[in-house]
């Protein structure tokens, strides 16, 4: 079963409910997918970490054999390549690595090859195995790391996987949710956070997976415009995490509140039961 | 001696356009003959990379001069190593900048800006 | 124009809250929400000037006959991004595709072409002299960096006379961001006292590092953890960054923005403590001469 766990804006509480629901699952793989800001692994603090760079791969061309025919030029969408007097100039950082260039030369002057644009890293804590990606500064997509962590480990044979997905919607986020089988939202009670919950719900409605809402940051006694939100649109509500300034100290201290605390231990373990039951339940209304 | 400028239309009494990967003309200008013309910037629709291309056609065309408000640093590299010396306009007026030059009033253009990054898309990059 | 940015790495710390609170205090003229894949600023400036809209045209995007193809699948053979799906009709997904045209070069019967695509809205507020840009991005898009360069240049269009531009940004560190760093004069990072805080904010001061921009500092909600509020200062202190100050958790400001005011439209506690902020951000700005054009 894989659960990715988003929420459109940022700070709502991701990580906390991914970090916890795996730390209580027993055996569990969490994925951060985050690979701009990771912030799992500060809370696992894995040990045993095996790293691995991910390289993207960019054309670099053979001055002794390029005529300056500049096919490649008038071809590359990005205007990645420039033919300056005599020699073919490449700008790395434009490129989208498509392999446009280096098939289409007639002379086979174009090559590509790798740039490391960040890496992966993987480790244990406790029975949690811990997989986080890491973009280097500067780079503009992580959608390759991205992949690459994904592909890094049969997820199929996973008995129970968590995917710390990024905030937003757009191209990272559908990297991270293509093969969940369930999408947990987490919202909180702002004006904010139910816009950016709404953009969200329409991309896992357009990725056609099944999804439920964790309610987080709940004041008592307030209205709930996030509530509100779920209940109009018929949106499964799994939870509701209270807000709580113990929980946010043990948070802000990247400790995890279901290793610490009695209470949460409880709390996360009994949410992690009514989403599995829920997941399971989409998984066969979908097979 | 030919110099180019990015411009907002194709007459002669234009105005300098701010931008020049984007500009919608270019205009040319030869120093020795005074015969000009224009030509529409096939960058200026860009999905990325337009100063690059917009410098490139500067090249394509055997300008030795480029007059400019700013330029952006992937332009400047590929006008630089084409051997391009890029000049800071003074004004708005193209013919007002093309005089000044002519007089030898204008500086060179010290100031290159980062490129805008226009990336994106769902692959890898 | 000055521009100031306004990031912070992680999400949820207040940018926008504080972003709202300095086009309140300034009475901007010119400002901006370059977090086109969530924007959440015209929540809070209650606009009721009429949004012009126009299409913003992100990358092509390529589209297959299926009476032309002759299924020999080099397309997929070639494509990087998994955009070419085969199956009884040979199908391309517009998520995947990049537009780089690879499948087009290479078809043998010129089955594919690549044809303009609408990949969101740009949207223009223009009411008293004041202009606010902003945008969404469509679902399911890539391009962001492009759209938000499309933002900042549609401020920058239509701003008047103006001295500054206040720029809402977007989390993370990688294209949106990157795209609305180009040209700024001054970036605020907002962070907040925790440790994925901390580690957020230092991956955004060196991505922001690489554009020479000066850079402030402030931390809100900084009573949570006041242990790592001081650790933030210090790291301040140690690597030359100015520290603008520190706003208290406070919950009227949740209740600001739920009605859709900023922290200073009522008497509140963040929005005083952000109204010292904001007194020395301005002057750093308008006094800074140098930074990037």
């Amino acid at each position: 079963m894989k659960i990715a766990v988003l929420s459109g804006k940022g700070g709502t509480g991701k990580t906390l409910v991914a970090v916890n629901l795996a730390a209580v699952a027993g055996q569990a793989l969490y994925l951060d997918c985050d690979v701009e800001e990771p912030n799992g692994h500060l809370f696992f603090k894995p040990t045993d970490v095996k790293v691995k760079d991910t390289v993207i791969k960019i054309p670099s061309v053979d001055d002794g054999l390029c005529t300056g025919c500049r096919i490649c030029v008038d071809f590359c969408q990005f205007n990645a390549l420039a033919y300056i007097i005599d020699h073919l100039q490449i700008f790395d950082q434009i490129c989208h690595s498509c392999g446009g260039c280096a098939l289409l030369c007639p002379e086979k002057a174009i090559v590509e090859k790798n740039k490391i644009i960040g890496h992966i890293e993987a480790g244990i804590s406790g029975k949690v195995s811990v997989r986080s990606g890491f973009l280097n500064t500067g780079e503009a997509s992580g959608v390759p790391i991205i992949r690459d962590l994904l592909d890094s480990v049969d997820l199929d044979q996973q008995k129970l996987v968590f995917i710390d997905c990024p905030p937003g919607s757009a191209c990272i986020v559908m990297e991270s949710i293509r093969d969940v089988d369930y999408c947990l939202l987490v919202a909180e009670p702002t004006i904010f956070g139910v816009h950016n919950l709404n953009l969200v719900y329409n991309l896992v409605k357009l990725f056609n997976k099944p999804f439920g809402v964790i309610l987080n940051k709940c004041l008592a006694g307030e209205e709930n415009p996030a509530e509100k939100f779920c209940l109009e649109k018929k949106i499964p509500i799994l939870g509701r995490i209270a807000f709580d300034a113990e929980l946010g100290t043990i948070n802000s201290d990247a400790d995890i509140a279901a290793r610490v605390s009695k209470k949460y231990q409880e709390q996360f373990t009994s949410l992690l039961t009514k989403v599995l039951m829920e997941a399971e339940n989409e998984a066969v209304i979908s097979s | 001696m030919k110099i180019a400028l990015p411009v907002d239309e194709k007459n002669i009494d234009t105005t300098v356009c701010p931008s020049f990967g984007r500009a919608p003309y270019f205009l040319i200008y030869d120093t020795e003959s005074n015969d000009y013309l224009f030509y529409d910037n096939q960058a200026a629709s860009s999905q990325g990379g337009a100063g690059i291309k917009a410098a490139q056609s500067l090249l394509d065309n055997q300008v030795s001069f480029l007059l400019t408000p700013r330029c952006g640093e992937n332009a400047a590299q590929v006008l630089n190593t084409g051997g391009v010396k890029l000049y800071k306009t003074i004004s708005e007026s193209a013919m007002e900048n093309i005089n000044a030059f002519n007089d030898g009033k204008l500086l060179l253009l010290n100031e290159i800006h980062p490129g805008f990054h226009r990336r994106g898309g769902a692959g890898s990059i | 124009m000055k521009q100031l940015l306004v990031l912070s790495g992680k999400g949820g710390t207040g940018k926008t809250t504080v972003a709202s609170a300095f086009i309140r205090l300034s009475e901007a003229r010119a400002f901006a929400d370059c977090d086109v894949d969530a924007p959440n600023l015209h929540l809070v400036m209650e606009q009721r000037a009429k949004a012009e809209k126009s299409d913003y045209y992100g990358l092509p995007k390529a589209e297959l006959n299926p009476e032309l193809c002759t299924q020999c699948s080099l397309c997929i053979e070639h494509c990087r991004f998994d955009a070419l799906i085969s199956g009884r009709e040979f199908k391309i997904d517009p998520y995947a595709c990049e537009g780089c045209g690879v499948c087009e070069a290479i078809c043998p019967v010129k089955a594919i072409s690549l044809k303009p695509a609408v990949a969101g809205e740009l949207i223009l507020y223009r009411n008293g002299g004041k202009v606010f840009s902003t945008a969404q991005l469509k679902m399911g898009s890539g391009t962001t960096g492009m759209l938000v360069s499309e933002v900042k240049k549609q401020m920058k269009e239509a701003a008047g006379d103006t001295s500054f531009a206040i720029i809402d940004g977007s989390p993370g560190i990688g294209c949106p961001v990157i795209a609305s760093l180009s040209g700024v004069d001054l970036v605020l990072i907002v962070t907040e006292p925790s440790v994925s805080g901390i580690s957020d904010m230092e991956r955004i001061i060196q991505t922001a590092a690489n554009f020479h921009t000066s850079i402030a500092v402030c931390t809100n909600k900084h009573d949570t953890n006041l242990a790592n509020s001081i650790r933030i200062e210090d790291y301040c202190r140690r690597n030359d960054l100015f520290f603008a100050g520190q706003i208290p958790f406070d919950p009227l400001a949740v209740k600001a923005v739920n009605s859709g005011k900023t922290i200073v439209d009522l008497d509140c506690p963040s929005g005083r403590a952000v109204k010292g902020i904001y007194n020395k951000v301005m002057a750093l700005l308008l006094a800074d001469e140098g930074g990037a054009a």
